[in-house]
């Protein structure tokens, strides 16, 4: 057990009277090896806690318990040879190497005047190396793209040789590719290096697939936990994102808009261009039957010679398009 | 245990750069050679030339050809580049610290108001006592000697004590920064108030100790300020640590285990100190402060404080001594002021080198 948090209260105190209240009565455990993800709607406290976990903030209430002994105990030097964060904003520092950067994290470590010895720069070619970044080692930070920043900033918390990582949403700032490497690196620090790793996502499909864990954070503070598979058998899940126009589909494990719609088509077509030309009729707002009554409008997908054309039947009028763009447009005509 | 390999999001780098050390060794051996130099022409150069070999002679105890030339040395122009040389220093570290703590490129030693607080306290002595309390101030003897610098010092110490007072308790360094600028606007207010009602004789007399100016200072007020800058330059090598860790800001900072108050305490003394004890004995001297941390991170393209901090203190000195010279207005019996010179030839030299600089170098997040 890394982190233990015991009738946890979170929040905001003023003053001594009056405290804004974010989430209580929490109860979380947090263990080696094992990759946590935090998700929740927008503004449910999701960085208060981790705040309040890294003690960056105070808690109101309760106990907070690393390796069990209370988090106040340590002294904050002690405290950051444990667990070490990634901070959602972007840094940006001029004129720094990554190996420079990455060197930070050995604060803890030196002495008054930032001297480094031999185990310093071993810890830090240890966490390049463990989040794959050896060869960003010796170019600027401001030239690095938003993946390999972030990449970076994962190894300098890793230079602090934590028991504890926790990463405030890692992936915020990155495209496709860049958030599924930063999830798996997570995951990899937590089962390969050990690592009780936590880190606040918004990206519930990366989440879902590679959390050990989940905490679902409600709207009223209250967190659910479970692996992500137990949270939507529950039906957690649903519920914590409800949105009118929002479904949560139990069968796919994905969000799906809710539109109603009064208007029907009939597609007929095979493999995968039925599969997205159905797609692509459901996103324009329409029910797609397989089977109907003749006077519903008709969409036949017809492949010959590695040509796809798309033929609607509409008030007796046939038309012909050699694209799902064109298709569209003709429907909504 | 199954995990997938990470993507490799880090192809297509250029090949690892060389490592600089020797650049950088390099580099400040010319520093170096570059402040002797400077401050040996400095010496030379003013109302009377004086060949660069002579003021050798004269620094290493050689009587020199005119005797004059020792005292024109020795009394007035040692003393000047002396100050020079501290008030570079200073205020570049002084800079360094502010630009760091404050995340923000365009922070200067003056952010915080210390130099209306000193600018108030001198205004309140030139303007309100006037000539009759100078010489009252004078009659103190010592003192006398110090009286601008005493009040200037008293003006920047109370906005010091009010600043750091603040910075104990604000969580934000932006709402500290916001804070520092409202002093300054009120103090400022103040001293324009007290121009206002004023004669004008004594409008022109603390509008020449705003010019700021290194000739002012004498070997006895020298005696207090050195120490003083020396102490300040000194503390800073404590503070090489900390002001590290803030680079990336103070969440990280103080999740890297500093005390973030502690450490905001003692930057916002040492620069404070600088820059009060700078404008207390030379006036406002702008730009050099600003200016210098953005050269000097643009020359050895590095953010460690370890070797920021020794940069801005030697390209600092530097930079006072070159405005100095210029100032003198070589071969020519006029002196400008010192402030016009820096900004006037500082500016866009900073501006060519912002411009040569690569994108987002150095840039802050704020």
């Amino acid at each position: 057990m890394v982190l233990t948090a015991q009738d946890l209260t979170i929040g905001y105190a003023h003053s001594r009277a009056d405290k804004t209240v974010i989430a209580q009565d929490l109860n979380l455990e947090l263990h080696a090896h094992e990759l946590v993800c935090l998700v929740g709607p927008n503004g449910v406290g999701k960085s208060t806690l981790l705040r309040t976990l890294t003690s960056l903030q105070p808690k109101l209430s309760g106990n907070l318990l690393l390796k069990g002994k209370p988090l106040e105990k340590y002294t904050s030097k002690a405290l950051a040879k444990l667990v070490s964060v990634v901070l959602t904003s972007p840094v940006q520092v001029g004129n720094m190497k990554v190996r420079n950067l990455v060197g930070l994290g050995r604060f803890p470590f030196t002495g008054l005047f930032d001297s480094r010895n031999p185990e310093d720069d071993a810890a830090v070619q240890a966490a390049l190396e463990m989040t794959g970044a050896e060869s960003l080692a010796e170019r600027f930070v401001h030239e690095l793209s938003d993946g390999e920043r972030q990449r970076v900033m994962i190894a300098r918390a890793l230079a602090q040789e934590p028991m504890l990582l926790i990463l405030d949403e890692p992936t915020a700032f990155l495209d496709l590719p860049g958030r599924v490497a930063t999830m798996q690196l997570m995951r990899e620090l937590a089962h390969t290096h050990g690592k009780a790793v936590l880190a606040s996502t918004h990206d519930l499909d990366q989440a879902m697939h590679l959390a050990d864990r989940m905490w679902l954070m409600g709207k009223d503070g209250a967190i659910l936990q479970g692996a992500p598979e137990d949270l939507v058998l529950s039906g957690a899940f649903g519920t914590t994102f409800a949105q009118p126009n929002l479904k949560f589909d139990l069968e796919t494990g994905n969000f799906e808009t809710t539109q109603k719609t009064e208007q029907y088509v009939v597609l007929q077509a095979e493999g995968l261009a039925d599969i997205w030309t159905a797609r692509a009729l459901r996103r324009a707002g329409f029910e797609v039957l397989v089977d109907g009554q003749p006077d519903l409008p008709r969409v036949e997908v017809v492949q010959q010679n590695a040509r796809t054309t798309w033929k609607l039947l509409r008030n007796g009028v046939a038309l012909e398009f050699d694209s799902i763009y064109a298709l569209l447009l003709g429907l909504s005509a | 245990m199954q995990t997938n390999p990470p993507l490799d999001i880090t192809q297509s780098h250029p090949p690892p750069a060389p490592r600089r050390r020797t650049a950088g060794t390099a580099i400040f051996v010319l520093l170096v050679l570059l402040l002797v130099l400077a401050f040996v022409v400095s010496l030379s150069l003013g109302s009377v030339s004086i060949p660069l070999r002579e003021v050798v002679r004269i620094l290493i105890g050689e009587p020199a050809i005119k005797e004059s030339w020792g005292t024109i040395v020795l009394d007035f122009r040692l003393t000047k580049s002396i100050t020079a040389v501290l008030v570079g220093a200073g205020l570049s570290l002084a800079g360094l610290q502010m630009q760091t703590m404050f995340r923000n490129p365009l922070a200067d030693p003056f952010i915080l108001g210390i130099n209306s607080g000193a600018s108030l306290g001198v205004a309140l002595v030139v303007l309100s006592l006037g000539t009759a309390g100078t010489a009252f101030l004078a009659g103190l003897g010592a003192l006398g000697d110090l009286s601008l610098a005493l009040a200037a010092s008293i003006g920047a110490g109370l906005v010091l004590a009010l600043i750091l007072l603040v910075g104990q308790r604000v969580k934000n360094p932006t709402t500290l920064l916001i804070m520092g600028l409202m002093f300054g606007y009120a103090t400022s207010a103040l001293t324009s108030l007290l121009i206002y009602f004023s004669s004008p004789e004594r409008i022109q007399s603390y509008t020449i100790w705003s010019y700021g100016s290194f000739s002012g200072v004498t070997w006895n007020q020298l005696r207090v300020m050195a120490p003083v800058i020396l102490v300040g330059l000194g503390v800073a090598v404590f503070l090489i640590k900390p002001l590290n860790a803030l680079l990336l800001g103070e969440d990280y900072a103080r999740s890297m285990g500093l005390n973030v108050k502690h450490a905001r305490f003692f930057i916002l003394l040492s620069a404070s100190l600088l820059a009060g004890t700078v404008t207390a004995f030379c006036g406002p001297i702008g730009f050099i402060g600003v200016a210098v941390p953005h050269l000097c991170r643009n020359l050895l393209r590095n953010a460690d404080h370890k070797v920021l901090i020794p940069a801005v203190i030697l390209v600092g000195a530097i930079a006072a001594l070159a405005a100095d010279a210029l100032a003198q207005l070589p071969g020519s019996q006029y002196v400008l002021p010192i402030n016009v010179v820096t900004s006037l030839f500082g500016a866009p030299f900073v501006i060519w080198v912002i411009i040569r600089q690569r994108r987002g170098a150095t840039s802050f997040t704020v």
